[in-house]
């Protein structure tokens, strides 16, 4: 066993959530409306609850002094290995949307798959992460519809939206050598074997909320391997700046 | 879904009894499925918890409630967070439903009903107040990740839908 490999391929999974929690944490008590507030913190919670999870089994793995909390809060930004998507800001209430979406999507085709793996810690979270996973996506393709197939305004930011965050959706799918290593030890996901399956379930929920599928061939990628994108920088400020200023404190 | 009843050694069902749900007060962890298995080995307790939703703050409180109810009963509880196989509301008590209706949140229905009521909008979620199912969804997601925000167009009482999560 590979366990430097295994290591990087849970942060390779998790990360994703924890900067995702990070950017909906932001909109908490600043939701458009009550409701969607509290749905986003939820989901917010849920993700950051599927990390705890993971880190803690990282940790374990790591041994030594590592922490779920050393890994979830103290690293330097080049040591996250988060997609681009997932850092982006908010902007306005479409692109949090968008980008749940486009997310979400990818998230429960990853998680369906890695239940079957043969790390039995991964398989367990895992199966764990899909129920609540479901939600999210129906949240969040449920809102692409109702924007999308909206008002004009609505429906022209929701594109607007889509067609800002589109660029990032290939990166999702990109494999690094510790990824490939999981993979052929059948313990990682081939996220390549869904990629089509991702990009059809995204496109029969755009159609159906009248909005059109980018086309645009460019996509930008880099999180993985640790070179972000400017906003995730002043995220981790805000992520890591009670553990920075207070080392090892605790609630 | 297997649905494996939990292994809990008769004596120490009281002790659990006695620990509530920190969101849910009328419920205690035994209604609602959390304890998988609690055995005493040398008399000390150990005891299998698992989380209702990942990101469940309570699931740590429950923890600490677990270990001080059996500490006054002059026993050292170790607690051990399990996910395997997942919590699902299938393992909510009868008893524990109606506690939970009693209690103002509408228990989780059948999985086909629960579809219905959440994705095709079916009135079919009594309202915890006056019984009607003329019933809506305001949010799917409530005041905590495992509920959803509904609201009785008979007597406009809002209430919450605990969620079905098979």
């Amino acid at each position: 066993m590979n366990n430097q490999a295994l290591y990087n391929y849970i942060l390779g999974v998790t990360d994703n959530s924890l900067i995702l929690a990070q950017r909906l944490g932001e909109l908490c008590g600043h939701g458009p409306s009550l409701e969607t507030d509290i749905a986003i913190t939820n989901i917010s919670l849920d993700l950051l609850g599927q990390c705890r999870s993971y880190y803690q089994y990282a940790a374990k793995i790591k041994g030594g002094d590592t922490t779920e909390d050393s890994i979830a809060m103290l690293r330097t930004e080049r040591e996250y290995v988060n997609v681009l998507l997932v850092e982006q800001p908010n902007e306005h209430f479409g692109f949090v949307i968008a980008r749940q979406f486009l997310f979400d999507v990818f998230h429960l085709l990853q998680m369906q798959e890695l239940q079957n793996s043969k790390d039995e810690t991964l398989a367990s979270i895992a199966a764990k992460n899909i129920k609540e996973t479901l939600y999210h996506r129906r949240f969040s393709s449920d809102w692409v519809k109702r924007l999308g197939d909206g008002t004009e305004q609505s429906h022209a930011k929701m594109q607007e939206a889509i067609d800002a965050l589109w660029r990032y959706t290939n990166e999702l799918f990109e494999i690094t050598e510790d990824d490939q290593k999981m993979i052929d030890a059948g313990i990682g996901v081939d996220v390549s074997k869904f990629k089509e399956t991702y990009y059809k379930q995204v496109a029969e929920v755009l159609e159906e909320a009248t909005l059109k599928v980018p086309e645009n061939k460019y996509f930008q990628t880099g999180g993985k391997k640790g070179i972000h994108t400017e906003h995730l920088g002043y995220l981790l400020t805000d992520l890591q700046y009670m553990q920075r200023t207070y080392p090892n404190m605790k609630w | 879904m297997v649905k494996e009843a939990p292994k809990i050694a008769s004596h120490l069902r009281p002790i659990l009894e006695s620990v509530p749900d920190p969101e849910i007060p009328v419920l205690t962890i035994l209604d609602l499925g959390m304890i998988r298995e609690a055995k005493e080995i040398d008399g000390e307790v150990y005891i299998k918890l698992t989380p209702t939703y990942s990101g469940c703050p309570a699931t740590d409180v429950i923890g600490d409630d677990i270990r001080t109810a059996f500490e006054k009963e002059n026993m050292k509880a170790h607690v051990e967070l399990v996910l395997t196989p997942p919590w699902t509301t299938n393992w909510i008590s009868e008893e524990g439903k109606i506690k939970m209706r009693d209690y103002g949140i509408a228990p989780p229905l059948s999985e086909s009903a629960d579809k219905l009521a959440l994705l095709e909008g079916e009135k079919v979620v009594p309202c915890t107040l006056c019984g009607s199912t003329n019933t809506h969804m305001v949010s799917q997601f409530g005041s905590t990740p495992c509920k959803a925000l509904f609201k009785c167009e008979d007597c406009y009482e809002p209430f919450d839908y605990f969620k079905c999560l098979i």
